[in-house]
């Protein structure tokens, strides 16, 4: 390549300008490609509220529903069980829910619900996203233990309102998600006053 | 015949560097005569790959990717398609084999000091290598939706939901969905099939061109291209064809040997390469009651689980795990000693090389026990904390021991090798 008469300052510019007008095409480009990794309508269509008929409850029981993919627990807590919260709170990370975005302000009280008798949780760790186990009974993992939920995964551990214990993987209580009760009855998950 | 063949080579020598690139290679690539068994698992390294392309290519043809297909038609592919469970073992014995390779490969660029200058390109490569290999088996773990594929990618995939600020809405990105499901699987089979293999390929050329470039390293960690005879070879090299090309047919036959009768009679590696709770359908609804990884990631998940959460959030965790595995780039630069083979370096060099290996392994194996477990008295907690320590200190320590410590003499040629 010749080199005689070039002028190294504007040859210099346009090959800054024209690598910096590709790089820009680039990032155009590269839009879709990374857009198209979002969540599609259809999955986004697939979050639906659901109802579940609590009527057939146990004290003491748990049933599982599922919601946008994720399992909601609703427990039916005995008075025993009730009272074995107020026990347990000094192992307790959070007792007193301080971390606003774990619950919605309704569940925002000593028994993290609606209904004192009745919990409702989204039954995934905040650690890792695994479903932790149901383990009412109480002593059964240690001594102290009140019953609540054990995550098999890295072993972090809950009481009946959801709420984490100090030293364990899990940072933040379980969450409660938006929900609402149509009647005595029939709760429905994903609907509220603010989220209709 | 023979003049035939001349006359053909020559026509297409002239059109492209096929003689040339042959002898660049093979016949006239001279690699140290002392090579020792640690230098069979790079050429395994190459027969595992292409076990892994062409079986993995035939699984494609009657794998179905998707929420509802994909589970029954592994089952279609070990009942009803002929020779498909022999093709599936193939591939998921060679999952574990590879890694297996690899990690003795690893263990012996740490052993003779082969990403010391001038290799530490070559070391770069291979760690990309490395990092595509364990991505290939994250994607392709989830491939055959069971309940194990489904927890076990929705524990991965939360480590990065752990990043501060974004990693929430960078989790369900990677998803394409609110949760992991078909989307999820169908994007995975795409990277796990197409995209990381092409990557995987490519670093794999470079890898060997790098080598080829600057030479073997060999177990004394001498540059034999320092005495040259007057004909321009290596006093102590001998060509890559024949030698060890023939040499690494015996190393090859020994592995399938070994290889085959996993596959055969062994091909879930008792629940460590298949694990059980995956011979049922993934369940979002309910995790597996213990759940463990593949053994291949086992040592950094044990690393993982053993940093508690600070500040309400469990990033420190994978902070460390993810430091686990990037410290190991830099690891041609941490390394001050004159000499590069463990035969000359000093006995500091020695116990913490002991230190790393016994470490890994104990992590290894506290990563598929319950954390809150014991082993040998030890919580496996506190067990994996002190490991976690020590595996970090034989990096970190690196450049004090390397340049504290008396290395031996290194001689002028090579010793040992029979050829």
């Amino acid at each position: 390549m010749s080199t005689d008469g070039v002028n190294a300052g504007r040859r210099r510019l346009l090959i800054g300008a024209t690598a910096a007008v590709g790089a820009v095409g680039v990032g155009y480009v590269a839009v879709p490609f990374v857009k198209s990794w979002n969540p599609s309508a259809k999955a986004k269509a697939a979050g639906a509220p659901v109802t579940a008929d609590i009527s057939q409850l146990e004290p003491g029981q748990k049933m599982t529903v599922e919601w946008r993919g994720k399992p909601v627990w609703v427990v039916r807590r005995t008075p025993e069980m009730l009272a074995g919260l107020k026990r347990i709170e000094p192992s307790l990370l959070d007792p007193a829910s301080e971390n606003e975005a774990q619950q919605p302000a309704y569940a925002r009280n000593e028994f993290r619900s609606i209904k004192s008798e009745y919990l409702v949780l989204t039954g995934i760790c905040t650690h890792l996203g695994c479903s932790p186990l149901f383990e009412p009974e109480k002593a059964k993992l240690e001594s102290t233990w009140e019953g609540g939920f054990f995550c098999p995964c890295h072993g972090s551990k809950f009481d009946l309102a959801g709420r984490v214990y100090k030293g364990v993987p899990a940072p933040k209580n379980l969450e409660v998600p938006f929900h609402s009760y149509t009647s005595d009855k029939v709760l429905v998950i994903g609907v509220d006053k603010e989220h209709a | 015949m023979n003049k035939l063949f001349t006359n053909l080579m020559g026509w297409v020598d002239a059109r492209f560097p096929a003689t040339e690139t042959f002898e660049y290679h093979m016949s006239k690539y001279y690699a140290p005569k002392n090579f020792n068994f640690w230098y069979f698992f790079g050429v395994l390294s190459m027969v595992v790959l292409v076990n892994q392309l062409v079986t993995g290519i035939w699984l494609t043809m009657s794998y179905n990717p998707s929420g509802e297909g994909a589970f029954d038609s592994v089952e279609y592919i070990m009942r009803d398609v002929e020779y498909g469970w022999l093709l599936r073992y193939l591939h998921s014995t060679g999952a574990s084999a590879f890694f297996v390779v690899v990690y003795l490969h690893m263990f012996r660029g740490l052993l003779y000091g082969s990403y010391k200058k001038p290799r530490e390109l070559i070391w770069l490569f291979g760690m990309g290598i490395y990092l595509c290999l364990m991505a290939e088996g994250f994607f392709g773990y989830l491939l055959p939706w069971g309940n194990m594929s489904y927890w076990g990618a929705q524990v991965i995939l939360n480590l990065a939901g752990a990043i501060p600020f974004v990693g929430g809405d960078l989790v369900q990105w990677v998803r394409g969905d609110f949760l992991i499901s078909g989307a999820t699987l169908n994007r995975f089979f795409a990277l796990h099939v197409v995209a990381i293999p092409l990557v995987l390929v490519a670093l794999v050329f470079l890898h060997l061109v790098a080598l080829h470039h600057v030479g073997s390293n060999n177990p004394d960690g001498i540059e034999i291209k320092k005495n040259k005879g007057p004909d321009g070879v290596p006093l102590d090299g001998i060509p890559f064809h024949p030698y060890y090309t023939v040499h690494d047919l015996v190393g090859i036959v020994v592995f399938l040997a070994v290889f085959c009768a996993v596959v055969f009679f062994f091909p879930d590696g008792g629940g460590y390469f298949l694990e059980r709770p995956n011979f049922e359908p993934a369940n979002p609804l309910k995790t597996p009651e213990h759940i463990a990884p593949v053994w291949y990631y086992t040592p950094f998940y044990a690393m993982l689980r053993a940093v508690p959460s600070m500040f309400g959030s469990a990033f420190p965790g994978v902070i460390v795990m993810g430091a686990a595995i990037a410290i190991l780039f830099v690891l041609p630069w941490l390394d001050r000693s004159p000499v590069k083979s463990i035969r000359y370096k000093g006995w500091m060099s020695k116990v913490w090389l002991g230190i790393l290996v016994v470490s890994f392994v104990v992590l290894g194996y506290l990563g598929v026990q319950p954390s809150n477990g014991h082993t040998l008295g030890i919580g496996n907690t506190l067990l994996a904390q002190i490991l976690t320590v020590l595996y970090f200190a034989y990096f970190l320590l690196m450049p004090f021991y390397t340049s504290i410590e008396k290395c031996k003499p290194v001689p002028d040629r090579v010793t040992g090798g029979s050829h």
